[in-house]
């Protein structure tokens, strides 16, 4: 088996990438990547493309190594890496509705993200205005006697974002779910592309609303490897802090949202109440209910005063006193068990093919957690574990939440103690260049990759939420539940809708 | 869990008074409306392209400290059943139809109440190939919720107008 370090030498190394390399290749060693996906042997993170070329980030968890491998396309084709590894599948049909980059060899040539609304096709490409309309979107087929059809949204019943779900079902046994999505795409590359990097970074932190911080880190930290700075002692913890803040708040709001989901209405109103508290800390701390803005390239735009320690350290008490009981309610209440346990199954198998982050691949067996692989300041200084389950339904994801909750408050506790002081934020120093970076949000690794120009403003951004490869997981959650355990299966993945369609 | 059941009958509950009614939600609705509704409210909310950011915080209207329903107002499933739509975000040309559809299925009369700056004008994402830029460029907005994304407060004060408004006919 090639290392991935090896084909990144293989191919011509790219100048200033950093923190890993980015290497250009030829189409050989492309195909050679696609067969390693294939056989499991690395991971696909992300595949995003420019108007004549298209790069892959590749994780090989055995030999802790990220690499990013890029072809140049000038006739705008490119070898299918989903004709033999299916996750990048969603990518690959974006890229062609985006760039009218072409996957060669791959059998389904349907749209995703473009449903015939912009009035422009490929708008990042050849942004045609004179064209065709798209032939009427065909869902996959579901064949056999007694089958019917649920078609679900883009509105949907609760508070929720918009996206296509048509159910394929037997009596009440789902025997096929397909999504389509793409309601919520608003062009964010193309509004990144030549922004300034202060608007770039208000851009990032609105790519998924529950994830802002998580975001507008990855944005951040992207930037400041892409000009080789370093961010002050400070600003590092309190990052930290308010992305374990915003966990704190998700998880909480998502294991009550899954019991209500079961009509355990009494679980969602305590942990509602749990998460508005950590709402209010965190505007108390940081002046901001969602943090939103407060993660800045070059450092964190407010102070944590003494009142916002008191504020946050308050908020840990009572989340150590009230949220036990809550634990013990969910886990003794047989009626809610036997909604959660056994429902909506992922097999390891899959959380592996699909490299699927958060609780979705821990729930399954998948311990990845972008904290501590490629890893960023300051978590190896930090204590915590990183929860693993092997039964994959949504028990497992609630129980992940649950621990994760538990090693959020003593990160939080942790880093409150040995907060260093020293400045905010450093300014951005002139230059261009290219940087990556992967953080870990509530919901999976966020992915952001960013190419400065020498004006200093964003040539190019790409942000890849963990969702993309949660989705199709979802669809494979379902199958063979009941249409009754939909809503149970969705919360428990939670996926963004806004974050996929961008 | 019966501990938790008596721990709420006798604990002073979370629910916070009620803000005062904003004022400047009470002169933009102005003439729109024209019916009595009793102090009963029934909303359907709909995300138009909105980062999920405004979902949060109009969920969390319905938590202990907010309690929307005590105010006779109350989200409900479908906008046949609707009095008011709630729409966020930006407005993605692929959302615009289903917008559409769904205030054509809300009966008369109704009020459409835009929340979040995307929704004022497209906010951070105005001039995409993407959006139509702004809730009243698709339908007619009586109320415009400022906020990236508002407070549970400052909604709980824009809707408090709406109904208090809507109230004195």
């Amino acid at each position: 088996m090639t290392a991935l370090i090896d084909l990144i030498q293989q191919g011509r190394p790219v100048d200033g990438h950093r923190p890993w390399p980015r290497a250009i290749v030829d189409a050989d060693l492309w195909e050679v990547a696609a067969a390693h996906l294939a056989a499991g042997d690395w991971s696909l993170l992300d595949l995003w493309g420019e108007p004549d070329r298209v790069h892959m980030t590749l994780l090989e968890e055995a030999g802790a190594t990220v690499g990013t491998v890029s072809l140049d396309c000038p006739d705008r084709r490119y070898p299918s890496i989903a004709r033999r590894h299916p996750p990048a599948l969603r990518l690959e049909r974006t890229l062609r509705d985006l760039y009218g980059l072409e996957p060669v060899g791959l059998a389904d040539d349907r749209a995703w993200l473009d449903h015939d609304r912009w009035g422009v096709r490929h708008p990042l490409g050849s942004a045609e205005q004179d064209f065709e309309p798209l032939p009427k979107y065909r869902f996959l087929p579901a064949e056999g006697e007694s089958l019917h059809r649920i078609p679900v949204g883009p509105v949907h019943a609760g508070i929720i974002e918009p996206g296509h779900f048509r159910f394929t079902a037997n009596g009440e046994t789902v025997v096929r779910l397909e999504e389509r999505l793409g309601y919520v795409h608003k062009g964010i590359d193309s509004l990144m592309a030549g922004a300034a990097i202060e608007r770039a970074a208000m851009l990032a932190g609105r790519t998924s609303g529950d994830s802002t911080v998580a975001y507008a880190l990855a944005f951040s930290a992207a930037v400041e490897a892409a000009l080789g700075m370093e961010v002050p002692a400070r600003a590092v913890a309190l990052r930290a802090v308010m992305a374990e803040l915003e966990r704190l708040a998700n998880h909480f709001g998502d294991i009550g949202a899954i019991c209500n989901d079961a009509a355990f209405a009494m679980m969602h109103a305590h942990t509602g109440v749990l998460r508005e508290r950590v709402l209010r800390a965190s505007d108390a701390a940081f002046g901001h209910r969602l943090m939103r803005d407060r993660v800045v390239p070059g450092g964190v735009a407010v102070d944590l005063t003494a009142d916002g320690i008191a504020a946050i350290r308050a908020l840990l008490a009572e989340a150590h006193r009230s949220f036990p009981p809550l634990v013990t309610l969910y886990d003794e209440t047989a009626s809610l068990q036997d909604r959660t346990v056994t429902t909506g199954i992922v097999g390891e198998p899959l959380v592996r093919q699909y490299a699927a982050g958060g609780y979705v691949g821990r729930a399954s067996g998948r311990s990845f957690d972008a904290r501590r692989l490629p890893g960023y300041a300051p978590y190896a200084d930090l204590p915590f574990e990183v929860p693993v389950r092997h039964d994959g339904d949504v028990n497992a994801r609630v129980w992940i939440r649950i621990q994760e909750v538990g090693q959020s408050l003593a990160l939080i506790e942790a880093l409150l103690e040995r907060l260093p002081g020293g400045p905010l934020h450093v300014p951005l120093p002139a230059g261009s260049g290219e940087g990556a970076a992967l953080v870990e949000g509530f919901r999976g690794d966020v992915h952001a990759w960013v190419r400065i120009a020498a004006d200093g403003t964003v040539e190019r951004c790409r942000l890849r939420d963990p969702s993309w490869f949660q989705w199709p997981l979802l669809e494979a959650a379902i199958e063979g539940n009941i249409v009754a355990d939909f809503p149970l299966c969705n919360k428990s993945f939670n996926c963004s809708y806004s974050g996929h369609d961008l | 869990m019966r501990k938790l059941l008596l721990d709420g009958l006798l604990k002073r509950p979370l629910t916070e008074p009620a803000p005062p009614p904003d004022d400047a939600g009470l002169a933009e609705l102005a003439t729109r409306i024209r019916r009595k509704l009793g102090r009963s409210l029934s909303i359907r909310e709909v995300d138009a392209g909105s980062c999920n950011g405004c979902e949060l915080e109009i969920h969390a209207l319905n938590n202990a400290f907010y309690d929307l329903d005590r105010f006779g107002i109350r989200f409900v499933a479908s906008p046949r059943h609707a009095d008011v739509l709630l729409v966020t975000g930006p407005v993605t040309r692929n959302m615009r139809e289903a917008l559409e559809r769904t205030w054509n299925a809300t009966p008369d009369p109704k009020w459409v109440v835009a929340v979040g700056d995307c929704a004022l004008d497209g906010g951070l994402f105005a001039g995409s190939y993407a959006v139509e830029g702004g809730v009243s460029s698709v339908i007619p907005v009586d109320l415009h919720i400022r906020g990236c994304p508002p407070s549970p407060t400052a909604l709980l004060q824009g809707l408090l107008a709406l109904l208090e408004k809507a109230e004195r006919g």
